[in-house]
């Protein structure tokens, strides 16, 4: 067990180097980063381009660049936005909040929904809930969200006007369509892993003993079942982090909603490339992080895990 | 012998296919979808690109202010709807399939590889691996396309390249269930090299669930072309595509509701048929399911 932590410790710092580095060379993915960042060079003689070059330290080798971007990003130093003219770690700091306030609603609307519509569809298997679920399932995970987004927007939003059309003014108001859109795609997910988890527990030897000790239906669905099949979940919401964050990128975009979502987005529209590794950084680390806790959690769940 | 082998397989896969309407209504979905995008030309008369400010937003036919020269009507700039949507659907599939082409060649060499051989290979390829999991997908490709600018080439290789990790992992898993089969021990003994062996004895045991993941997953670029398109990090602006159509026609969502209505339909259609022939052939290819049947 300790052995199993310790391996995983490691792995995961070996990644979050990786994660550096990727987020590091997206200075470099277009050529030298000068141009890029100069963008229009009318009326800059090469001296000026060498004295730009060197004020930003491009003109060190890379791996030089790379170990003190990497030595000050440790200590929260992700450099100055061009842009806001602020630290980046700052600039990212007041805009988590939203985010996180996204994330964290979508996640709960996302299991509270899709729990119970699992199970129903899985106990009553082959019926008109059953399919009906798993035709919304279906296509929920053929939309894209951005375009349910903009559907929702169109319905509540401009047509019916009982919500605000983007922002985040109105409190929980502000709160509905983001969030719903958001967790459109996990709840057509969730959906279907719980119905699939939930069919092969009931098939279990375990079920069935319980049935016959004269347990009544509901204790053996509730007691013995669900919480049998909702070790797969543990897993899910690792990756509902995942496709949230990612999400929250598309999401923030369509509802100006001020999270780090949007911030990146206006980080690559306007090549603010401090910016947008410093996000780049933080999406990549959130990630990470919730992925280690949701293997170790799962360890500390499942005995037939913890005892190996 | 093989012959006949190969037949019973079709008679199968038939016999199947004629039991699930859904999978019918999927492939029916792919067929008319590439239809429209092979016959664009011949089904409209108009340019997807030619703009025509004399006749601004006009709704699609039944409603009032359409113009019957417009069945579907017309963007802000007096393009023709259906004419953008038919070859949007190019587009869409080119990128979906030509993609996913990309990165599961690219997925499946190195899943088959790494399994195969082992050692530090796997290792680094597997780390590699974990790292770009560790990114939300989306903020990675859009963080290269920011970089390397949009574009029809540019979109492709990106959405290519990132997407092997889920192919390497799977043929990977595939081969070390394979590698210690009796064939594979006879093909050996007889003397077949490790790329005989690899690529004739490993690979055409392991496509079922290749080809199931390589469906959805040119479902699941299509979206994240309309995606990447949408937030103006996929194709140049002039490219019709539903992303695209859906990132212009945005900003009149409160004027002209069939410039995001339609676009986004056509996706959800399209991705929803793909799926539904994913589901189909997982039930018949993967041999999980196969087994649980019997």
């Amino acid at each position: 067990m300790t052995q199993y932590i310790i391996r995983r410790l490691l792995q995961a710092i070996i990644v979050v180097l990786g994660v550096t580095v990727a987020a590091f060379s997206i200075n470099f993915l277009a050529g030298d980063p000068t141009y890029v960042l100069i963008g229009n060079m009318r009326g800059m003689t090469q001296e000026d381009i060498q004295e730009f070059r060197h004020r930003m330290g491009f003109d060190r080798p890379v791996i030089v660049q790379y170990l003190d971007w990497l030595g000050k990003a440790v200590r929260g130093d992700f450099g100055t936005s061009m842009k806001f003219k602020q630290n980046n770690w700052q600039v990212i700091a007041e805009r988590f909040p939203a985010t996180l306030q996204l994330a964290v609603s979508a996640m709960l609307l996302g299991l509270i929904v899709s729990i119970p519509l699992g199970v129903v569809a899985a106990v009553n298997r082959g019926s008109f809930w059953d399919r009906a679920s798993m035709v919304l399932a279906l296509i929920g995970q053929s939309t894209p969200s951005f375009w349910m987004g903009l559907m929702l927007m169109l319905l509540f939003a401009v047509t019916l006007g009982w919500l605000p059309v983007s922002g985040r003014y109105e409190g929980v108001r502000s709160m509905i369509l983001p969030v719903m859109t958001l967790s459109f795609y996990d709840i057509a997910r969730n959906t279907r892993v719980i119905r699939g988890s939930m069919l092969e527990v009931l098939g279990e030897d375990y079920i069935r003993t319980a049935r016959g000790k004269g347990a009544k239906p509901r204790t053996v669905l509730i007691v013995h079942a669900l919480r049998n099949a909702l070790l797969p979940m543990v897993t899910l919401i690792g990756m509902d982090l995942g496709s949230l964050l990612g999400g929250a990128i598309v999401v923030e975009t369509i509802f100006a909603w001020p999270g780090m979502g949007l911030l990146t987005v206006n980080a690559i529209n306007g090549k603010d490339l401090t910016l947008l590794q410093a996000c780049v950084t933080l999406f990549a680390l959130i990630f990470v992080f919730a992925n280690l806790l949701v293997d170790f959690a799962y360890t500390w769940l499942d005995p037939r895990v913890r005892l190996k | 012998m093989a012959l006949s082998g190969a037949q019973r397989r079709r008679a199968r896969l038939l016999s199947d296919l004629k039991n699930s309407p859904t999978a019918i209504f999927g492939i029916a979905v792919i067929i008319l979808v590439a239809l429209a995008a092979i016959l664009a030309p011949v089904l409209t008369p108009y340019d997807p690109v030619s703009t025509d400010l004399l006749t601004r937003l006009k709704p699609p036919v039944p409603l009032k202010g359409s113009d019957p020269a417009h069945l579907l009507g017309t963007d802000a700039l007096g393009r023709d709807i259906l004419t953008r949507l038919v070859y949007g659907a190019r587009v869409s599939l080119l990128v979906g399939i030509v993609s996913v082409m990309i990165s599961g060649a690219i997925g499946v060499s190195l899943g088959l590889m790494t399994g195969y051989f082992g050692g530090w290979f796997d290792d680094i390829v597997m780390r590699l691996a974990d790292i770009q999991l560790a990114f939300p997908f989306i903020l990675l490709m859009m963080a290269v396309m920011a970089v390397i600018g949009p574009g029809l080439r540019n979109l492709i290789m990106v959405l290519g390249v990132t997407g092997w990790v889920t192919y390497a992992r799977l043929a990977r898993g595939q081969v070390l269930s394979l590698r210690e089969k009796e064939f594979i021990e006879a093909a050996r003994s007889i003397g077949a090299g490790h790329m005989r062996i690899i690529f004739r004895h490993i690979l055409p045991n392991a496509l079922g669930p290749i080809i199931v993941i390589a469906s959805f997953a040119v479902a699941s670029t299509i979206i994240s072309e309309a995606t990447l398109s949408f937030l103006g990090l996929g194709v140049k602006p002039t490219t019709p595509t539903w992303g695209m159509m859906l990132s212009e026609g945005r900003e009149y969502v409160r004027q002209a509701w069939w410039l995001t209505t339609l676009p986004g339909l056509c996706i959800a259609i399209t991705v929803l048929g793909i799926n539904l022939l994913g589901d189909w052939l997982r039930d018949v290819l993967d041999p999980r399911t196969l087994l649980e049947k019997k």
